[in-house]
């Protein structure tokens, strides 16, 4: 249960780093805070999937379901599914961030304003 | 026949792959593509009528049963917006033959269209709410990169904003989806209608509130809904003009279609709470959007301002949650999305012939002296934008109206009224400065070009036209054919309205019904 605890914490400071660094001006950061978002979405969910420790679910033999309490698999895999898409789309927002920070000579996102008027 | 659900998501990747084998050769890419949208089309149209005439149908991949495979389901809904996206995605790439330039194209720019589409008719079809975020991210990064190609300095800019709060709501997304999995134990969208029911029975609706709400912020702002647009006119403007008509024509109606999904099969149990607010919110939309417009002097971002107040028409719909008002969403939707794309594509063309798009500025040559087919063209979507009759903008209008009058809601009236004629302005001010007059009454800003014009207007190639008059066509039809797109409308809304239809395709019969229970 203190490890609930513990990773709910983890997850609320992990979103609020990450909106904090969103609102801050400079591109790269907003870079870091959209990465950090991500994981605190992540960990979200492998936490509210429920934590058991040390019970990996596999099927006894002669059974047909693990035996409860076992650790449920399916946010593991969402999990994975998640870090795959982030990863593809945060390497994209790199690459985006340094063509924006030359194309425009800062990285200040004030000076983003070439398509507000 | 059982597979035909599947087809519109593989016929776009499978074009896509076959596009970048022939990386080096433009032709074959753009052949390939067209024959892809082609088949999209072809194979769009099949599912509807089938849906239509045979009823839902349902797709457990590697036969997994639902709840644990991965369900495809494809119902009347689902079925409609993938052959509107197919029309969409067909009229653009033959319209990006011409006004597409080949830098673009080198650049994978017919592939990442059809990835584009394999997201899109995915999220149209799937029946599990996390592969519904896993193609919203396929879409969006395809999104993002059509968006950035070609790396001009406003699209880099409106690129950040776009990709920055798309992100957040796919975090947000992500985040919702896993409390929900966390509170009921499954991600099926069948199984969930039955086990939020359940749950809020049992008086556990505490969590479900707020997952509710948080997938009400997460698809407002893929549907730019009130105070979540700002990304939307700060980058739709800036690619070339056939990719902001795919768009305009798809990517919030995603969100819109998301929201009426999730808001009218799984969380229902809390109507007067999630739904009162979806009223404000699209009452909020339409005006700040209609707003927005008016202040606005550019071609594409006035069209831009539009859609934002056109999504709180949709919304509206929901919001009133009567059959009738969701009838009128699913027409909205229907009418929107043919001529919302239509009138970007116009704008391409009347920014070749007036070489700029900037209204303030006077172009080469007034539109309607020089093409006035195309000053035509224009007329037709936007005059049902703005709900004249008799197109197809006005019965969408008019079932919404309906349906608030029935509710009594006469405030939502006034306000989608308002909204009506504010829409009208807009439209009549994009007449009068980009078609109508001609650069000869304005001869004394002419100084202001930083360029020299060439003295005659670039020919417009058949190839863009073709779509615009196609789609116009599509739009006048509807229109005229009112009554059978309003009684496909009808049958939509009472397959959202009836969720055990939906439940029973997917899950089978209910006394077969497995139990999906997490231990």
């Amino acid at each position: 249960m203190t490890l609930n605890v513990l990773l709910a914490i983890l997850v609320g400071g992990l979103f609020a780093m990450g909106i904090y660094l969103m609102l801050r001006r400079s591109i790269v950061k907003l870079i870091m805070g959209l990465a950090l978002l991500g994981h605190g979405a992540n960990l979200l969910i492998f936490t509210s999937g429920g934590l058991v420790r040390a019970r990996a679910p596999l099927i006894e033999e002669g059974e047909t379901i693990p035996s409860a309490p076992f650790a449920d698999p399916l946010p593991q895999a969402l999990i994975l599914t998640a870090i795959v898409i982030s990863f593809g789309v945060l390497a994209f927002m790199m690459v985006l961030v340094s063509r924006a920070y030359r194309a425009v000579g800062t990285d200040d996102t004030d000076e983003f304003t070439g398509t507000d008027h | 026949m059982t597979l035909l659900p599947v087809l519109p998501i593989l016929i776009p990747l499978c074009t896509a792959c076959l596009g970048m084998l022939f990386y080096r050769s433009l032709r074959l890419q753009q052949w390939v593509s067209l024959f892809g949208a082609g088949a999209l089309l072809v194979v769009s149209i099949l599912l509807l009528v089938i849906v239509h005439r045979d009823g839902m149908i349902a797709v457990h991949s590697g036969s997994w049963a639902a709840p644990f495979g991965i369900t495809l389901v494809a119902d009347l809904f689902g079925a409609i917006m993938v052959l509107l996206g197919a029309i969409t995605a067909a009229a653009v790439v033959v319209y990006s033959i011409a006004s597409v330039d080949s830098i673009r194209k080198q650049y994978l720019y017919h592939p990442l269209v059809h990835v584009l589409m394999a997201g899109v008719c995915g999220a149209f079809l799937t029946g599990d709410i996390f592969n519904l975020y896993v193609c919203f991210e396929v879409l969006l990064l395809s999104s993002f990169v059509l968006l950035a190609l070609g790396s001009e300095r406003g699209q880099l800019e409106g690129a950040i904003k776009y990709v920055t709060l798309n992100l957040f709501s796919s975090a947000v997304f992500l985040s919702a989806v896993g409390i929900l999995y966390g509170a009921v134990g499954t991600l099926n969208m069948a199984d969930l209608s039955l086990k939020v029911a359940q749950a809020a029975q049992e008086g556990r609706d505490g969590p479900l509130t707020v997952v509710a709400m948080m997938f009400m912020i997460a698809f407002g702002i893929k549907s730019a809904v009130f105070p979540l647009f700002f990304w939307l006119p700060a980058s739709y403007h800036t690619p070339p003009f056939a990719v902001s008509a795919l768009f305009a024509g798809l990517l919030t109606k995603v969100g819109v279609y998301a929201m009426i999904r999730v808001f009218t099969l799984i969380f229902t149990h809390d109507v007067g709470f999630t739904h009162s607010i979806l009223l404000w919110v699209a009452a909020l939309t339409m005006i700040t959007g209609v707003l927005g417009a008016a202040s606005q002097g550019e071609f594409r971002r006035i069209l831009s301002f539009h859609i934002v107040s056109q999504i709180g028409y949709m919304i509206l719909g929901l919001a009133l949650f009567t059959p009738l008002a969701i009838a009128g969403s699913i027409f909205y939707i229907m009418h929107h999305i043919i001529v919302k794309a239509n009138l970007f594509l116009v704008a391409g063309v009347a920014h070749l012939i007036r070489g700029t798009s900037d209204l303030g500025r006077p172009g080469i040559v007034g539109v309607y002296a020089s093409a006035p087919i195309v000053a035509l063209l224009f007329m037709i979507p936007a005059m049902s934008l703005a709900g004249v009759p008799p197109l197809s903008g006005f019965w969408a209008k008019l079932i919404l109206l309906r349906a608030a009058v029935d509710e009594r809601a006469f405030l939502y009236v006034a306000i989608a009224l308002l909204v009506g004629i504010m829409t009208l302005f807009s439209m009549t001010k994009i007449w009068a400065e980009a078609f109508w007059k001609s650069p000869g009454e304005s001869a004394d800003n002419e100084n202001s070009h930083d360029d020299a014009p060439p003295a005659k207007p670039p020919r417009t190639p058949f190839t863009m036209l073709a779509p615009i008059a196609a789609m116009a066509l599509l739009t006048v039809l509807i229109g005229l054919g009112a009554q059978p797109v309003f009684e496909l409308a009808q049958r939509v809304t009472d397959d959202l309205l009836t969720p055990s239809r939906y439940i029973h395709t997917v899950l089978g019969s209910p006394d077969a019904a497995p139990s999906g229970d997490a231990p």
